[in-house]
This record gives structure tokens, sequence and C-alpha cells, in this order.
């Protein structure tokens, strides 16, 4: 991925950044152009919304076999996060041992390295979760 | 809307057919249907091409216009489309050149699906499976299409009990099928307990959990049905085609253990097809981890949810229970060229109400399904066929 693709997501990476429609109140994350509940009624009314960066396991895997940019973290503990302001992302969990991971179990967002474009490329920060 | 048949099928051997280029592969599908359906070049009025990724594995875009030339439909200019949606590819390739003939737009319309994937490395082809889920918000931070399956399973077994071994049977039953399909890139009997050793891709998929890397191509002829008769004793009509979306990332669905496209799509194609799920002899569906498998069970409607792992278990999919899925060996056995499962599954369907599966014909089928997904489920593409 080329730098300036990366920064445009910055904000969402870095700060948990969503949005909330103006017109209904739901929040979204990551940003999306229009809220899915109030379609054309939400344009122009989607405000930047920050989460707090906690939230629970839904489902999670042990990944084994992974691209070359994650590589040098297999096996690696991947999950889908239900945040407490209602969305759902997907992130990996870590300071733990992957066997004591469990669906329902409460985590906070940390800022993380994720990974690197090579050894002397880029190195792309974002969230991962860790136990509460 | 016109009635459509179908009057020809090809397929490929699939594998790693390191001596077949993708433009072969394509051209030998296109062939054989071709033959099948004792029409030459010359009659074709549309080409659609389902392939999901020939930009990555072979760095060739615009392989509609490749396929066209190479099967010489070029010089009459005859009008090619490549479709392109994900791991779906070919199924809506089939969709399309169906809605071609049923508005009446075309005649003859030839579809395939086309895919090589043993010409790229390993990891560009884990990197073009997972570009099938939302790359900025799912790839970007490990979550390959194995890992995203595995999640579905790991909520599967929370809510419904399903177990590691029940997964294993899907692989078991699709393999013991695949042997009796002459085309299969695997033809080998595997056993519950080697599936669930086998080494770990993503917990709990095993190796044996996922479909191969494969090669291959397939390819249908559909013409007007009150035409088909001057090409073959044999039609097969298209009785329902259904299409659907859902969230591209797997975290925004409302479940893990259900795939809404796939529900919407066979409810449009049962209505369509005035056919309910008790209808199907026989259906080929997107096993590309097992888990799919047992998923688009429950959302076809073959079982109520959290039913589908104990029925497979248990032989109600198999060649000779209440209903087999997947006789073509699926994805797991008969391999998962990428673009060209959706209209291998095609092929399979005509085989078995045509008559002529051989030794995985399903005794006196009348009415298939197919069922072919894109990634984790962001399209489904459901189609019923029946025997004219």
């Amino acid at each position: 991925m080329a730098g300036v693709r990366f920064w445009r997501e910055i904000q969402s990476r870095y700060n948990l950044v969503g949005v909330k429609c103006g017109n209904c109140g739901t929040i979204d994350f990551p940003p999306r152009p229009l809220c899915l509940k109030c379609h054309r009624e939400s344009v122009g009314k989607m405000e930047p919304y920050q989460l707090s960066g906690l939230g629970e396991v839904v489902s999670y895997t042990i990944v084994h076999d992974a691209p070359k940019h994650l590589s040098m973290q297999v096996p690696y503990v991947l999950a889908i996060i239900k945040m407490e302001e209602g969305p759902s992302l997907t992130g990996q969990i870590l300071d733990m041992d992957p066997k004591d991971v469990k669906i329902g179990m409460k985590v906070r967002a940390t800022l993380r390295r994720v990974s690197e474009e090579s050894p002397s490329g880029v190195i792309y920060y974002g969230y991962k979760f860790v136990p509460l | 809307m016109r009635e459509v048949a179908v009057i020809g099928i090809g397929v490929t051997k699939f594998g790693e057919l390191w001596d077949k280029s993708y433009r072969e592969l394509a051209i030998e599908a296109g062939l054989l249907a071709m033959k099948d359906a004792k029409i030459s070049s010359e009659d074709i009025d549309a080409m659609y091409l389902g392939n999901m990724s020939a930009g990555r594995l072979v760095e060739q875009e615009h392989v509609g216009a490749l396929a066209a030339d190479y099967a010489g439909l070029v010089t009459r200019n005859v009008p090619s489309t490549r479709i392109e949606a994900a791991d779906a590819s070919g199924g809506l390739a089939f969709r399309h050149g169906y809605l071609a003939v049923a508005s009446g737009m075309h005649d003859i319309v030839v579809v395939g699906g086309a895919e090589k994937m043993t010409d790229a490395n390993d990891m560009q082809v884990v990197e073009t499976l997972a570009s099938s889920s939302d790359v900025e918000w799912e790839a970007f931070f490990g979550g390959t299409l194995p890992a995203l399956f595995a999640m579905m399973a790991r909520r599967h077994m929370h809510e419904y009990g399903t177990t590691k071994a029940q997964l294993a049977s899907v692989a078991v039953k699709n393999h013991k099928h695949g042997m009796k399909n002459p085309n299969a890139q695997f033809r080998n009997e595997i056993k519950v307990d080697a599936v669930v050793k086998a080494t770990m891709v993503a917990d709990p998929l095993g190796l044996f959990d996922c479909s191969p890397l494969s090669d291959g191509a397939a390819a249908v002829i559909l013409c007007p049905l009150d035409k088909a008769k001057k090409y073959t004793d044999k039609p097969v009509k298209v009785i329902g085609s259904g299409q659907a979306s859902d969230m591209l990332a797997l975290h925004d669905r409302k479940s893990l253990t259900s795939i809404s496209s796939t529900v919407a799509a066979a409810k449009r194609a049962f209505e369509q097809a005035k056919k309910k799920p008790s209808d199907i002899d026989v259906a080929e569906l997107h096993d590309s981890y097992t888990i799919a498998e047992i998923i688009s069970i429950e959302d076809l409607g073959f079982s109520k949810p959290g039913e589908a792992a104990k029925g497979v278990e248990n032989g109600e999919f198999s060649l000779g229970g209440r209903l087999p899925i997947n006789t073509s060996g699926g994805l797991k056995a008969r391999g998962h060229p990428l673009g060209a499962t959706g209209v291998a599954q095609v092929v399979e369907i005509v085989h078995q109400l045509r008559g002529t599966a051989g030794e995985r014909q399903v005794k006196d089928a009348k009415v298939g399904l197919t069922h072919n997904l894109g990634g984790t489920g962001g399209t489904a593409v459901v189609h019923i066929f029946e025997r004219a």
C-alpha cells in the first residue's frame, strides 16, 4: 500500500474516529458517507465521532497462515469486537495467551504497529486490543 | 422474459495444471461446451466470462477480449464481457448470460469461467483471496479469507455446539464424492481424524477444511427454451435466478452464523421457480471452507439453523441421502479455480438432470440448485434448474 493510501485512514486507525448520523444518531465505524438507516436524509449530516475503545469479543480465530506483511506475527489472534457504541470491527488481540481468549471477553483498544512495507519501509500503525 | 435452457456443457480437469495457460484452459472448456451443443463459433451471439483475478494471478486484465480472440469469436466482433464478483464471478457470469437470453437481446450465449491460480506464488494467492474481503478494514489488520470463515465457524460452534469433527465431515463427504468425478482435483478418501488433526490455517479451520488452489475452466451454452430442441434431446431449463449482496466486511453483519445474501438470493430464485427447498433433488453449494457449506445448507432452507452439521455427519447430504450436496466433490475436492467454480457447478447440475453423471448420478434427479458465494458472502448467486 502506498503511503498516502494509509494517511487517509489515520484518524480512524489511530484514534478510532467513526461517524455519527446527524439525523438518527446511529454511530458507525469506519466512517461511511451515508447512514444505512436514513440513506438520503443523512447526506451532509454525518459527523466525526470518536469511539471509546471499549468492546467485547464476538468471535475470534488464531491465524497460522498470513500474508507476507504479517508473517512475522503468526500465530496471532484475530477477533471481531463489538464496540460499546454499537459498531463492530476486526482487530488483533494481544498481551495474553491465545488459549485464554473467550467469546464475550471485554477488551480495550490500544495503538500498536500493525505491519511494515519492508524491513526499511513505511511502518503502519493501527488499533489492536488487549484484555481489560 | 423468455424461458432459457442450457444446451451445452464443458469442463476441464481441475488441479495444478502446470502445462496449461489461462487462455488454453478457457478455450478448452468453451470448445467442449460448443461440441456438446453441436454448434460452431459462428452461432454464438455473445460471451460472458467469470474471472476473479487474472490481473493479480496471471497479470492479465481484459480477459473478456482475450477469450473472444482465442475462441475465434473476434472475427465477427462478438461482444464479450468479463464479470467479477470474487469467487462468485462464475455464478454471476451465468446469471448475466441468462439475463441476456431471457431479455431477448441475444439467442445463443456462451458463459465461461476460468482461473489460473498456480502461476502465482502462494503469498500472492493468500493476498488475492483476502482482497475479496474489506481490504482496508479486515485484511489490513490481519484478516485472511480463512480467518474470516474461521470466525464464522467459532461463532457457529458457540451458538449451536457444532464440533470440529462435524465440520470435518463436510470435507470427508466431498472427497468421497470427488472420487467419482474424473475431473476432480482430489480423488482420494480422507478420514475425519485426518481433517481434525491437519495443520492449522486459522483455528478452528485446518488445511483440510479449506478448498485448494486450482487451475481450471468451465463453460455452458444457453439459448431460448423454444429453440433448445434443435440442439439437444435433453435441454435443462433455468427456472430461477437470484442474486443478492451483503455487507462486505464480516464484522458489519447482523449475524456471523448466517449469510443474508444467500438467504435473499435463494428467496428470489425459489419464488421465480415456484419451488421450495424440499423440491430440490441435488445441489452444488459453495464449500470454499467446510463451515461455508454448513451455513449455506441452513441459509438455503435445507436444514433448520444449527442442524446442518449433524445432517452432514449423518449422511443426509451424501450420495444416497435425502439431498445429495456437492456430488461433483464440491470446491473442496473438485477444486476451486475461483471464477470457474460457479460455472462448473452448473455443469454438474446439468449432468445430474440429464442423467449423465455416471457413478455419482442422483437417481431420477429432476430439480437442481447451484449456490455460489463471493468471499465471505458480499455476493451470493443462486440458480434453480429443471429437466425440460
